[in-house]
């Protein structure tokens, strides 16, 4: 989004609800031009559509000043933006590359860059924190431009906007405090999502403006760049958070938001987040939330977290477990029948199933962790886990294709069951 | 007459009737600010009443004030869709996947006019407007990347509501983007009770038996079983068809008519006589005439991957043990490819042939592997 659009920004509420008021919807089309096309035009349909209704969303920054304002309130901000890294120092684990960044605040070159790795990882927030301390609260706006996936990505749109944010001339007269190096720099944001064309004319625009501009992309998974792109960045891989890294910011934010995380809680965030640390903070922040609304506040649980990300309960997994055939030392579970007649296996595969679906457990996490537990198991041959790996492979794929959840967990539960008793 | 499940539907969150540790939740998380949330769980589990209930929670009761309006994109490609939108002054609900492939341009288009514009009513309980999207978990990829930086930029105007029947299609930037809430279906137990709720509030006398065959049938999905009720109450108001000893209920083996004598749609009945036929013959004109029944489902708008879970549950109710397997390997097969194809019918009819002949084999004896 381009920052001067913002101040632009008209009630669309107010004009659907003038048009709905008299007119017919085809009507109400032509009244609410895409914004995309329009700048101040549309602000003009809305205010000559009469007093009809008082505009509920006012545009941002119009009035500043004038009358009684929501204040953005820091306390009420969610922690993953509070503790957002505000310089390259915050930014936890990322050394390498970290280390390097900071060298580019000294000189005055700075290389096309290309970040990429899993979300959560401080991929966003190391552009950000590196543009602030190269250019400073004055300069952002002038000479940082961030273009993400929710924006229009046409080539021509980018095209557009990357011309116009490259024509005018850096200025030399600054803030001294920052290093200001004479270049503007272009994040383009999720990069990956943007088509191949578009990538391919996005090489010819980087060329033509490269006296002036830098480019930084950024993306989780740096095989749907092309290799012209990414041979002309340097690339910096994010790795997911490692224990510890996340363990101490964890910590330090516990400290200064006064939670009470004993060890076994801390060690469900850091298990269930698996590295992505947006998500251990807003975990962390949901059950702090929990915790302190009871009277009198407890401190956060190892389960509470569990619940709060996802994860099956180890009671559930070892009742489908033992469905499946597999014994790990689970406590009798009933599969007593009232009518006394006789239960086959794959009866009792197909309603373990049918109670984890019910619960509403996603099936890859059921799968995942099924797999933690089939793969440990020293009971389970080495044949049947080669099998059950194939089968859960093969079950993952068909999910994330979209495929129906039930019908694929209760196929590869009857797949893993077959293989589990053949070698028995 | 409105619909028994929307007449009595929960307004507040104290009056929601089961899994009250999850609305103990979202009372402390409505308490300060509100994260980005997505609900998942079966349909018909009750996401989208929670969520109803979780907004007046957060707003008071101005969220009752629902508005239905049309809204026109253009596309990139200048073409222009339209959609509807329900709103009230504090949220906006949408269903971006009515557009097609061009729930990208809804979510840019929609979720930036409102993330970048603040709440105007001073006295609104809280800052920020809230934007429900539903069927997430059908929203593309480029759909959902579009939604990653909103998202995050824009926390302070914006908080989104996504309510989907999984998370495996919701992509991990977006997951980690927001706290996952989980709805599990309701116990037979709790359909029961909230049956005998809407009966009661209705002066009509439902007896034990029959409430809890509606939750057995119902499959977890509360919706149905309303609609169910509904549906046999009209048919037969003392409820005298229903006997107390039926199959179902006492856990005995079903057969054919045990099946069909319960109170179901009729899709689903004509779905369940469509495995009977595949199961009475096997044969090239007895395909050609299940081929027939499957179009003739298609035309009243059942989706396909329902149609053959339908069939593949009736099935299984009914083959021998040792090819229940086979039935749900090949159902999970050809459900999987339909969703990559093209043409929903091509499947459905290669299910049934596959069906056919693994039975005929079956009936034979002859191994197959
Ligand atoms: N390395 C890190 N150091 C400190 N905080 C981090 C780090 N990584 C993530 N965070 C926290 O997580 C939040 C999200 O990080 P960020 O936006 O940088 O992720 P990202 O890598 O861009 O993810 P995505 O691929 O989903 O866009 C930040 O606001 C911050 O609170
Ligand atoms: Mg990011």
């Amino acid at each position: 989004m381009a920052p001067s659009s913002t101040t632009q920004k008209v009630d669309a509420f107010a004009m659907m609800r003038q048009a709905a008021a008299g007119k017919k919807p085809s009507a109400a089309a032509e009244a609410s031009p895409p914004k995309a096309s329009g700048s101040g035009s549309s602000s003009k349909a809305a205010n000559s559509g009469g007093p009809a209704v008082a505009p509920m969303f006012k545009p941002k920054g119009s009035g500043l000043g004038a009358g009684p304002k929501h204040v953005a309130d820091v306390e009420n901000q969610p922690w993953v933006e509070k503790y957002r890294p505000k310089n390259l120092e915050e930014v936890s684990a990322q050394d390498h590359t970290v280390q390097v960044l900071k060298k580019t605040l000294g000189n005055s070159n700075l290389p096309h860059m290309l970040f990429y790795g899993p979300p959560g990882t401080g991929k966003t927030s190391t552009i950000l924190a590196l543009c602030k301390q190269l250019f400073g609260p004055e300069l952002f706006r002038s000479r940082v431009l961030e273009l993400n996936a929710s924006d229009e990505r046409g080539i021509s749109v980018v095209r557009d906007k990357i011309k116009n944010f490259a024509k005018t001339t850096v200025t030399t007269n600054h803030d001294p405090n920052y290093p200001a190096p004479p270049f503007k720099i272009i994040i383009l944001d999720e990069a990956d999502s943007m088509t191949q064309d578009a990538q391919s004319a996005l090489r010819r625009i980087m060329e033509s403006h490269s006296r002036i501009t830098r480019f930084c992309l950024i993306c989780n998974y740096v095989t749907r760049i092309i290799e012209p792109i990414t041979s002309r960045c340097s690339k910096f891989r994010f790795k997911p958070l490692d224990v510890s890294s996340t363990e101490l910011r964890l910590k330090e934010i516990c400290l200064k938001e006064n939670v009470d995380c004993p060890d076994d809680a801390l060690r469900a965030l850091i298990k269930t987040s698996d590295g992505d640390l947006r998500r251990a903070i807003t975990y962390l922040q949901s059950a702090s939330r929990l915790h302190s609304a009871t009277t009198p506040p407890t401190p956060l649980t190892a389960i509470s977290v569990q619940e709060i990300g996802g994860v099956v309960p180890d009671g559930v997994m070892a009742e489908l477990a033992k469905a499946l055939g597999v014994e790990s030392g689970a406590e009798d579970v009933e599969m007593g029948e009232p009518s006394g007649r006789t239960v086959g296996a794959f009866e009792t595969v197909q309603r373990a199933v049918e109670k984890v679906v019910r619960e509403g457990y996603s099936a890859t996490q059921v799968l995942t962790q099924l797999h933690d537990l089939l793969i440990l198991d020293p009971l389970v041959s080495p044949r049947a886990k080669a099998k059950i790996a194939l089968t859960l492979g093969e079950t993952d794929k068909c999910l994330t294709d979209g495929a129906d959840e039930e019908l694929q967990l209760l196929n590869a539960c009857a797949k893993i069951r077959k293989a589990v008793s053949e070698a028995a | 007459m409105s619909l028994l499940v929307d007449k009595w539907r929960p307004k507040t969150l104290d009056e929601l009737a089961y899994h009250e540790d999850l609305s103990e939740r979202l009372r402390a998380l409505a308490q300060t600010d509100f994260p980005h949330t997505l609900f998942y769980g079966p349909s018909g589990a009750g996401k989208k009443t929670r969520i109803m209930c979780t907004l007046k929670e957060l707003f008071g009761p101005g969220v009752d004030k629902l508005r239905i309006e049309q809204r026109t994109f253009l596309t990139p490609s200048k073409r222009k869709i339209e959609i509807n939108v329900v709103q009230s002054n504090y949220h906006i609900e949408l269903t971006p996947s009515d557009a097609g492939n061009w729930d990208r341009s809804v979510v840019q288009e929609v979720l930036k006019d409102i993330a970048q514009t603040q709440q105007v009513d001073l006295n609104a309980k809280k800052r920020f407007k809230v934007v429900i999207i539903n069927e997430a978990d059908l929203l593309s990829r480029d759909a959902q990347s579009a939604l990653r930086r909103t998202m995050e930029k824009f926390t302070a105007n914006l908080r989104v509501i996504l309510c989907a029947n999984s998370t495996s299609r919701i992509i991990g930037p977006i997951r980690s983007r927001c706290l996952l809430l989980r709805v599990g279906a309701p116990s037979e137990a709790e359909i029961c009770k909230v049956l005998a709720y809407a009966a009661k509030k209705e002066r009509l006398s439902l007896p034990e038996h029959v409430a809890t065959l509606l939750a057995r049938i119902s499959q977890g999905n509360l919706r149905r079983a309303l609609l169910s009720l509904e549906a046999l109450h009209t048919q037969d108001p003392t409820f005298k068809t229903v006997s107390a000893s039926h199959s179902l209920l006492t856990g005995t083996k079903q057969s054919a008519s045990d099946l069909d004598s319960v109170p179901r749609p009729d899709w689903e009945k004509y779905a369940g006589r469509a495995a009977e036929k595949i199961l009475g013959e096997q044969t090239p004109e007895r395909l050609l005439e299940v081929r027939g029944m499957l179009y003739e489902l298609l035309v009243h708008c059942i989706p396909a991957p329902l149609i053959i879970s339908t069939i593949s549950k009736r099935l299984m109710d009914r083959v021998d043990e040792e090819i229940k397997a086979d039935v749900v390997y090949w159902a999970a097969f050809y459900e999987h490819r339909l969703r990559l194809g093209s043409k929903p019918i091509f499947h459905l009819e290669a299910f049934c042939a596959r069906i056919m002949s693994v039975y005929k084999q079956h009936l034979l004896g002859i191994g197959f592997d």
